[in-house]
């Protein structure tokens, strides 16, 4: 029999402490705006994030514009367009994918899952969104500011970020940047202490690690190394900033600018990009490890059966944690680094794809011999896998350090990276929504507008990044304002560039009927009960939907088993919730 | 079932794009076409591997979507199933990353005989800078950059003083030679890419980095700047022409009397 934690555990023990005493709020402003609840605060990331993101999108829209049809809209000249596309990466990234899957679904799933109360520091996780909130209104701030916003690419390098021949260098945009990046990251480790320790010290009676949803283990894990990694960007950022407004030389060795010789020396540019990617590797994970632990929960959930290989799950996830750490340099091949960095860092970087393949076997594996419901969230789930799939392999050209060679900063790398942790992890993010909406709000979302929503997104994302690969094996470079005379590429290609931007302004605005879907449902969707997906983990099994404050009522939940009974031999029914009693029906299996 | 059909779609389609778009890498003019081989051993094995899992979870979808009375299957997980999966991830992985690595020992492996050359970056132009007639280049320092001295020579340095300056973004190789080009950038961090040669590497400012090929074919190729450098950064472009000996040292030999001319007077 394989040893897995499903059995029975021994009768759990009465709690040996009191429960704290919930803050519980006396106002509307304290139970919606400055609110402790995990939950409250978890719609007030989403919805912030969300709304970034439509700006974000917006942005990609006009950026598009430029590429698509060069010239037609005069309004988009090199000053914009760059100011767009560094906008637009910055924003997704951070303020979009990572406040979404961190302070969102981790502020609403964590304590829910693991069968806590709130989070355990939750004065210091409502500080957490409102610092979140000032950063993301010192980032927008720029767009007002004079000169603009930065744009330097997403990426900042120096010396340009801060010289006049870059948008926003010598004005304001690059300082609103960075402080704004600051205070995000400030903002960010009070909530990220609390996922972590919250994980660590608050999880139920009987719920023990190897007990917890993946979802949950995804986002603590990206947790614990977003808070090792993040302080990375945060001195560069400062480093940067003293070089901007001090004048001092961390970044910026001896210069001449347009002829005039700048009084700056010795600096480092490479030292700011390891910084950078130290924090920026890591960073891609950060994302992904919420959207693989969250995909495999809907997976399991809808193919009615339990995640294959749960325990070689947790460890992969582990593995790529660790590992993102120290691959950083592979997006540094030709910046002109020791090129001998080179052998060390494609090894770990190809490496890094054992554990992350094994993630994929165990997804598809899970839906062998399944039950397959292919409702809205199960669509998703498998349209991830496919984006995922495609955006890991081509990850395997740019780690393969010779390969990257001529690959590296054309579209190819823009194609990957949109594939791999843009597309990818937002289908999970909509999967996701549609999967939780009725444990949010007790409705269901609309079915039809959920699939119209979903065939858009899928296969238009595809159609837009899947030809974008062949843009860079061409050789176009990335980051062009216009490609201009290019003869190496034949004319079709413009052809294609249109295609493209076609494309993406249908998906952007099939994100209008996600919106719509959103808002309309809240009153008009069908009433969900508090389990529709006839799912096993905690979340959904509160005694009421939505959970008010203090998620349990009177007693806190006890875990028995695992959170994968599902299609259990001998079970009445196809899932067996986790705090259900009893031992393994059908097999008495006995250790825990 | 739909669902299915589009899954097998999606994989075989990308499949024919692949084979049948007319979006290919422009043919090589330089001596890596290692890389490209590379290139195509990963296209083979992602590819396959794309394509498996894909049609794969087509078949699941197909095969195992719920029907009434469906009972899924029970099983946790299966070691033996688990270990045979990544060992074969590691042999195709391995099969990927050897070839790299051995090609990029070659890649970052000088020739001997490789001459060197300079390649300059500044906002948003190229320079270049070729060896007289003693094959060395010059000390430079870029605090030594004025209107007369644009790429910033030393002019107490005897390598310096038949160093042949080209401005105006044109570089000329002889072909099936060897070049080292040394680059440097005055400003920002500026990236020479000449997609025919498959090369690229970044300019840094503070510091000299390189990278070296062997054009193998005669013809005119565009270096484009691949590192954003500001809002010239699409405008910023040259050409290598690549020529015969013969005629490259003709041009050579013109090149050097004019500079001799114009470092004649500042050399007195």
């Amino acid at each position: 029999m394989v040893d897995v934690p499903l059995g029975h555990v021994g009768p759990a023990h009465t709690a040996d402490v009191e429960d704290v005493e919930l803050y519980h709020p006396h106002s509307w402003v304290t139970k919606y705006v400055f609110s402790q609840d995990a939950k409250v605060i978890a719609i007030q990331y989403s919805l912030t994030a969300l709304t970034v993101g439509l700006i974000a999108l917006v942005l990609s829209w006009l950026m598009r514009l430029q590429l698509g049809f060069p010239g037609v809209f005069t309004f988009i000249d090199a000053n914009a367009y760059y100011q767009f596309i560094t906008m637009h990466g910055m924003m997704m990234v951070v303020y979009v994918l990572t406040a979404l899957f961190l302070g969102g679904f981790g502020n609403y799933l964590i304590p829910l899952m693991v069968g806590a109360r709130d989070m355990v520091f939750p004065y210091v996780n409502m500080l957490s969104f409102w610092v979140y909130l000032l950063a993301v209104l010192i980032l927008v701030a720029s767009f007002f500011a004079p000169g603009g916003p930065t744009g330097a690419g997403w990426t900042l390098y120096p010396p340009q970020a801060i010289l006049s021949g870059t948008p926003g260098g010598q004005d304001w945009g690059i300082i609103l940047m960075l402080v704004s990046l600051m205070v995000f990251i400030i903002g960010f480790t009070m909530g990220g202490l609390n996922y972590v320790v919250t994980v660590l010290q608050a999880r139920a009676r009987g719920m023990t690690l190897m007990r917890m949803p993946l979802t949950v283990w995804g986002i603590f894990t990206a947790s614990f190394m977003a808070l090792l990694a993040f302080p990375a960007l945060f001195v560069g950022a400062v480093m940067m900033l003293f070089d901007r407004a001090l004048g001092t030389s961390f970044f910026m060795p001896a210069i001449v600018e347009m002829g005039q010789a700048l009084d700056r020396s010795g600096g480092s540019p490479l030292l700011f990009q390891h910084l950078f990617w130290f924090f920026g590797h890591p960073e891609v994970y950060i994302v992904a490890l919420p959207a693989f632990g969250i995909v495999s929960d809907l997976i399991s959930t809808h193919a009615r059966r339990n995640i294959f290989g749960y325990r070689m799950m947790v460890w992969a996830l582990l593995a790529i944690g660790a590992l993102s750490f120290i691959v950083w340099a592979h997006h540094m091949y030709v910046s002109g680094m020791n090129p001998y960095f080179g052998f060390f860092f494609a090894t770990t970087t190809l490496i890094i794809a054992i554990p992350t393949a094994i993630k994929v076997y165990n997804w598809i594996l899970t839906l062998w011999r399944g039950n397959i419901h292919l409702n809205v969230p199960m669509l998703f789930a498998l349209a991830f896998i496919v984006t995922f799939l495609n955006g890991g392999l081509t990850g395997l050209f740019l780690g393969n350090v010779v390969v990257d060679v001529p690959l590296s900063d054309t579209m190819f790398v823009v194609a990957h990276f949109h594939m791999v942790m843009g597309v990818a992890p937002i289908l999970v993010i909509f999967g996701a929504i549609y999967h939780w909406y009725p444990k949010v709000t007790g409705r269901m979302l609309n079915d039809t507008l959920g699939k119209l929503h979903f065939w858009v997104t899928f296969l238009g994302a595809y159609a837009i990044f899947f030809p974008m690969h062949y843009l860079g094996l061409m050789g176009i470079p990335r980051r062009y304002y216009e490609m201009g005379e290019m003869t190496f590429v034949p004319p079709s290609t413009h052809t294609l560039n249109a295609f493209i931007t076609i494309a993406a302004l249908v998906v952007g605005a099939a994100q209008l009927v996600f919106v719509f879907n959103l808002f309309w449902s809240l009153r008009h969707g069908r009433a969900s009960g508090g389990n529709p997906w006839r799912a096993t983990t905690l979340e959904w099994q509160t005694p009421e939907t939505p959970p008010p404050h203090g998620n349990w009522g009177k007693d806190l939940p006890v875990v028995y088993r695992w959170a994968y009974d599902y299609s259990v031999p001998g079970a009445a029914e196809d899932y067996i919730p986790q705090n259900q009693p009893g031992a393994h029906p059908a097999t008495g299996m006995s250790h825990g | 079932m739909a669902v299915a059909l589009i899954l097998v779609l999606v994989a075989l389609g990308s499949v024919i794009f692949h084979l049948v778009s007319p979006w290919w890498w422009t043919p090589i003019a330089s001596n890596w076409s290692y890389i490209d081989t590379t290139i195509v051993i990963t296209f083979w094995i992602t590819g396959a591997v794309f394509v498996a899992i894909v049609l794969f979870m087509a078949y699941c979808v197909y095969r195992f979507r719920h029907q009434p009375g469906r009972q899924a299957h029970y099983e946790p997980e299966s070691k033996r199933l688990e270990l045979w999966l990544t060992v074969v991830t590691g042999i195709g992985v391995a099969a990927m990353l050897a070839p790299g690595l051995l090609v990029w020992r070659q890649f970052i492996t000088v020739p001997e005989d490789a001459t060197d050359i300079e390649i300059f970056g500044q906002q948003w132009q190229w320079a270049f800078r070729l060896p007289g007639p003693d094959g060395k280049l010059g000390i430079t320092d870029a605090r030594l950059i004025s209107p007369d001295n644009p790429l910033g020579l030393s002019r107490d340095d005897p390598n310096a003083q038949d160093d042949v300056i080209i401005e105006g973004g044109e570089l000329r190789l002889p072909v099936d030679r060897p070049v080292k080009a040394l680059l440097r950038s005055a400003d920002v961090i500026h990236n020479f890419y000449v997609p025919e040669m498959r090369a690229k590497m970044d300019l840094v400012p503070g510091q000299v980095t390189y990278i070296w090929f062997t054009p193998t074919r005669t013809g005119t190729f565009e270096i484009l700047c691949a590192e954003l450098c500001g809002v010239g950064h699409p405008q910023m472009r040259g050409t290598v022409v690549v020529q015969d000996q013969k005629d490259y040292q003709a041009w050579l030999e013109e090149q050097m009397s004019r500079s001799f001319a114009r470092l004649a007077p500042a050399a007195q």
